[in-house]
C-alpha cells in the first residue's frame, strides 16, 4: 500500500502537502544513498517499470532510469522511434498492450498535454508524468523544491522570479502552482507574447522587466528558450531577448549574495544565462541534475508501497 | 390513408394556433384541424399530454456519407434525426470526395432517396475541395439540388474569394453558410483561449478570432447583398457583431447549438474528455450568457445541432489529436425541452421558431405550417418522458457525445413526415 495519497503522478495537484513532504523527506535519504560507493538498493527487485519516451529526451529519461537502477528495478526503455506509435498504434491500445505485460509502474514523456491520463485510464500501474506538452512536468518540479529546500530550508515566504517562456513551458506549469501553494511569492518575467491567457490561474505575479525585479528575487528560475524557434515564440530575435531576460554579471551583482539561480536544462548559455554565470556558484543547476535521481527514486520507492524509514535502509 | 392525431396540444405561431386538437391527416395532407373530430376508417393515434408541432429541422449535421460511412452515413444519420424528432436535416459537404459538384450532391440525393429516414438536404461547397481558392459550381450543384453553401470546418480565409463567392451567389440567391475562424488568430488552438487553456496546457484560440473572420463577411455581406447565415456562434463578441449587423438591415442569419448554450470551457475542467472538444471551442460563462440572450431577443436566429459523427478511435487520444465535436441529433431537442422550455426561459413557440421556421428560412426552404391543406410533416412531443444519455442506445454509429450522463426530460415520440410516421412511440419505423 502506498503511502501517498494518489495512484498516479499526472500533475503536480495530484500530491497534496504531506504527499509533498513525504517525497521531499524520503528523497533526503537517498540523496546520501546515492553519495556512497555502492549506490545500489534492493527495495524494487522483482518490479517492472516502463519509461515510455515518446518525445526526445536525454537528462529526465536517463534519470528515471538511473533511479530505477539504483532500487533494483527492471527497468524498460521505449522512445518514440522504436515504439508502436510511429506505426500508428494509438496510445490508448499502448497503454492497454503495455498492461497486459503487467508491468508495476509506466512513466511518459508525450508531446501532448494530457496524453500521461490516457496512460492511467488504460492501465492498471501507476504512472507517471515525465512531462507532457505544454502543460506540467512534475517530477521537474518536486526535485526543484528539493534543491530549493536544501539552501535555504523553507520554501515559505520566497521570492521566485520565473524567467522566460511561460507560455509554451510545462516546467513553469507545475512549479508555480506548487510555489505558490507552498507559500512563495511567483512572479513571472517575460515579454506578454511568453505568457499565458492566465498566468493567474497559475498562482504568479507578471513583471515585463528582469532589470526591474531582480533585486527583490531569493530564486531566479530561467526556462529554456528553444533557440531554433525564437521568431515563433514571441521575441524578436535571441539577441533581443538577451538583452531584455539572459541572467548576467550585470544582473547578478542585484542578486542577494544568498540567491539561487535555477535552470531545469540544457541551457542556452548567452541567451537565458551568460557563460561566466553559469558557472557561478549561486547557480544550482547541477544541484538539480542530482537532486533530479533522489527525489524520482522516491517517488518511486513511495509509490510501489515503500515508507520513509525504508528508504535508509 | 387518414390518420386522425386527437387530442393533442397542436401548436404553430406562425398561423397562431395553440390549444388542445384533433388532427385529420388524408394522404399526406392536413385534412382539417378542430375539436371532437372522427374518421370512419383509419388510424387514430391518442395525442392526449402530447404536444404536436410543426416538424422540426436541424439545418446542420454531418452526415459524413459518402467517404466516412464507419463514422455516419444517410441511413444512420438519418434514422439518428428521426430519433431526435427531426423531419428535415442539411448535411455539410466536408465528405470523401467532398461535395463541390453536382455528381456528389446528386449521389446524395440518389441514395437519401433510398434509405433516409427524413428530408435530405444537401448543402455544397463553397470552394473546390474546400480550399478556400476556387469557386465551386454553385448553378450546377443547385440544380442537383443542394440548397446552400459552405466551407464548414475550414471556413474561407481569404476575404476575396469570400466577396467573389457572395457575389456569385447572391444572382440565384443561394445562402452562404459561413465557418468563422481567422486562422492566423486560431494557430494551433484547440480550447477557448483563457483558464482552463492555461490550467491544461492547451493551446488556446481567443472568442475573436471567430468574430473578426464573422465581422469581415458581414460587411462583404453588406457590400454584396448576398444572403449570410453564420455557424456555431460561440463568442459574445460575435453575438455583438450581429447584433449590430441586424440593427443595420445587413441579411445575415446566425444558428447556435446546444452544446454551446449548456456547457462552457469549465466543463472541460481537468478531464482532457475529447468529447468535449469542439470547433469552434466550448468558451467561457459571459460567451454562454451572451449566446442564450442573442437567442432570446433574435439575434441568432435558430438552434443547430452541427452533429459531428466520429469513431471511438478518433475521440479517444490525445485531446490536441483528437476529432472535433459531438453527435447532436439524438439530444438537441431534449436538451431544449429540458434546459429551456421546462425552465420557462422560452415556449413552444419560440422553440417552433428556432428549431423548424428559422432554420428553413435561413436556407430558403418553404416552411412547416399546421393548417388545413398543408403537408403533414409534424413532430410530437411527450413533454414527460425522462432518460438518461447513453451511448449504447443511439441509432447513430458514433457514440461521441458531450451530454452522456445528462438526465433529460422530454423527447420526441412520434414523428410524421408526409403524413407518415416515420417514428412511432419513441421507435423509428423500419
Amino acid at each position: 500500500m502506498s503511502p501517498l495519497s494518489s495512484k498516479h503522478l499526472l500533475e503536480i495537484e495530484d500530491f497534496n502537502h504531506d504527499d509533498i513532504e513525504l517525497v521531499l523527506e524520503t528523497a533526503r535519504s537517498f540523496a546520501e544513498i546515492n553519495e556512497r560507493s555502492i549506490k545500489k538498493l534492493p527495495t524494487l527487485r522483482g518490479r517492472t517499470i516502463i519509461n515510455l519516451f515518446l518525445e526526445p529526451s536525454t537528462r529526465t529519461r536517463t534519470s528515471f532510469e538511473i533511479a530505477s537502477k539504483r532500487l533494483s528495478a527492471d527497468a524498460v526503455n521505449m522512445a518514440g522511434s522504436s515504439s508502436s506509435t510511429v506505426k500508428g498504434e494509438s496510445l490508448k491500445d499502448t497503454a492497454q498492450t503495455l498492461s497486459a505485460m503487467s508491468c508495476d509502474l509506466a512513466i511518459i514523456r508525450h508531446k501532448f498535454s494530457g496524453a500521461p491520463r490516457i496512460l492511467a485510464e488504460n492501465m492498471d500501474c501507476h504512472v507517471i508524468n515525465g512531462g507532457d506538452g505544454i502543460h506540467q512536468h512534475p517530477t521537474q518540479t518536486l526535485l526543484d523544491l528539493f534543491t530549493i529546500r536544501e539552501r535555504f530550508g523553507s520554501i515559505k515566504g520566497k521570492t521566485v522570479g520565473i524567467v522566460g517562456d511561460i507560455l509554451h513551458s510545462r516546467v513553469a506549469g507545475s512549479l508555480a502552482p506548487a510555489l505558490n501553494s507552498l507559500g512563495a511569492r511567483v512572479v513571472f518575467i517575460a515579454p506578454p507574447t511568453m505568457l499565458p491567457a492566465r498566468p493567474d490561474i497559475l498562482g504568479g505575479e507578471v513583471v515585463y522587466s528582469l532589470d526591474d525585479i531582480v533585486s527583490e528575487l531569493d530564486i531566479v528560475y530561467l526556462l529554456r528558450i528553444q533557440a531554433e524557434r525564437a521568431s515563433k515564440i514571441g521575441v524578436p530575435s535571441l539577441r533581443e531577448y538577451s538583452n531584455l531576460y539572459c541572467m548576467d554579471a550585470r544582473r547578478a551583482k542585484k542578486l542577494s549574495k544568498n540567491a539561487l539561480i535555477m535552470h531545469p536544462g540544457p541551457m542556452n548559455r548567452g541567451v537565458e544565462i551568460s557563460s561566466d554565470l553559469a558557472d557561478d556558484p549561486r547557480t544550482a543547476v547541477l544541484d538539480q541534475v542530482t537532486s533530479g535521481v533522489a527525489v524520482r527514486m522516491a517517488i518511486m520507492y513511495l509509490m510501489l508501497g515503500g515508507d520513509s524509514n525504508g528508504a535508509t535502509a | 390513408m387518414a390518420l386522425l392525431l386527437k387530442g393533442g396540444r397542436v401548436i404553430d405561431p406562425k398561423v397562431d394556433l395553440d390549444g388542445i386538437y384533433d388532427v385529420v391527416i388524408r394522404d399526406g395532407v392536413i385534412q382539417e384541424i378542430g375539436s371532437d373530430l372522427s374518421i370512419p376508417k383509419g388510424v387514430t393515434c391518442d395525442c392526449t399530454g402530447r404536444i404536436i408541432l410543426p416538424g422540426l429541422f436541424d439545418m446542420h449535421t454531418h452526415l459524413r456519407e459518402p467517404g466516412y460511412e464507419y463514422k455516419e452515413d444517410i441511413e444512420s444519420g438519418t434514422r439518428a434525426a428521426v430519433k431526435g424528432g427531426f423531419t428535415g436535416i442539411a448535411c455539410m459537404p466536408n465528405t470523401h470526395p467532398v461535395a463541390d459538384n453536382s455528381s456528389v450532391i446528386d449521389f446524395i440525393k440518389k441514395k437519401a432517396a433510398q434509405s433516409a429516414h427524413c428530408r435530405v438536404y444537401p448543402i455544397g461547397a463553397i470552394t473546390k475541395n474546400l480550399e478556400g481558392e476556387d469557386l465551386t459550381e454553385m448553378a450546377d450543384m443547385l440544380s442537383a439540388g443542394a440548397v446552400a453553401f459552405s466551407d464548414d470546418g475550414k471556413g474561407i480565409q481569404n476575404a476575396g474569394v469570400m466577396r467573389q463567392a457572395m457575389d456569385y451567389a447572391k444572382m440565384f440567391p443561394a445562402t452562404l453558410i459561413a465557418h468563422e475562424e481567422d486562422k492566423s488568430l486560431v494557430g494551433s488552438g484547440c480550447v477557448n483561449e483563457g483558464p482552463i487553456s492555461t490550467k491544461l496546457g492547451l493551446p488556446g484560440q481567443p472568442g475573436i478570432s471567430e468574430t473578426i473572420a464573422a465581422q469581415r463577411d458581414i460587411e462583404l455581406c453588406d457590400l454584396t447583398g448576398c444572403r449570410l447565415h453564420v455557424a456555431h456562434v460561440s463568442s459574445y463578441h460575435t453575438v455583438d457583431a450581429l447584433r449590430d449587423a441586424k440593427k443595420r438591415g445587413i441579411p445575415v442569419t446566425a444558428e447556435v447549438t446546444p452544446h454551446h448554450l449548456l456547457l462552457t470551457e469549465d466543463d472541460l475542467s481537468t478531464t482532457y474528455d475529447t468529447n468535449l472538444k469542439m470547433n469552434p471551442p466550448l468558451r467561457s460563462k459571459e460567451d454562454r450568457a451572451a449566446l442564450i440572450e442573442g437567442l432570446l431577443d433574435g439575434t441568432i436566429d435558430c438552434i443547430a445541432s452541427d452533429h459531428a459523427p466520429h469513431a471511438p478511435h478518433e475521440k479517444e487520444r490525445e485531446f490536441e489529436r483528437a476529432a472535433y465535436g459531438t453527435t447532436g441529433l439524438e439530444t438537441s431537442l431534449s436538451l431544449m425541452l429540458t434546459h429551456f422550455v421546462a425552465k420557462g426561459i422560452f415556449g413552444y413557440g419560440t422553440l417552433v421558431e428556432k428549431m423548424s421556421d428559422a432554420p428553413r428560412r435561413a436556407l430558403g426552404i418553404d416552411t412547416v405550417t399546421i393548417e388545413k391543406g398543408s403537408c403533414a410533416d409534424l413532430t410530437i412531443i411527450d413533454p414527460n418522458y425522462s432518460f438518461i444519455v447513453d451511448t449504447d442506445e443511439r441509432e447513430s454509429k458514433a457514440r461521441n457525445s458531450a451530454f452522456v450522463g445528462w438526465e433529460l426530460t422530454g423527447r420526441a415520440s412520434d414523428v410524421l413526415i408526409a403524413g407518415y410516421f416515420k417514428m412511432r412511440d419513441g421507435e423509428v419505423v423500419e
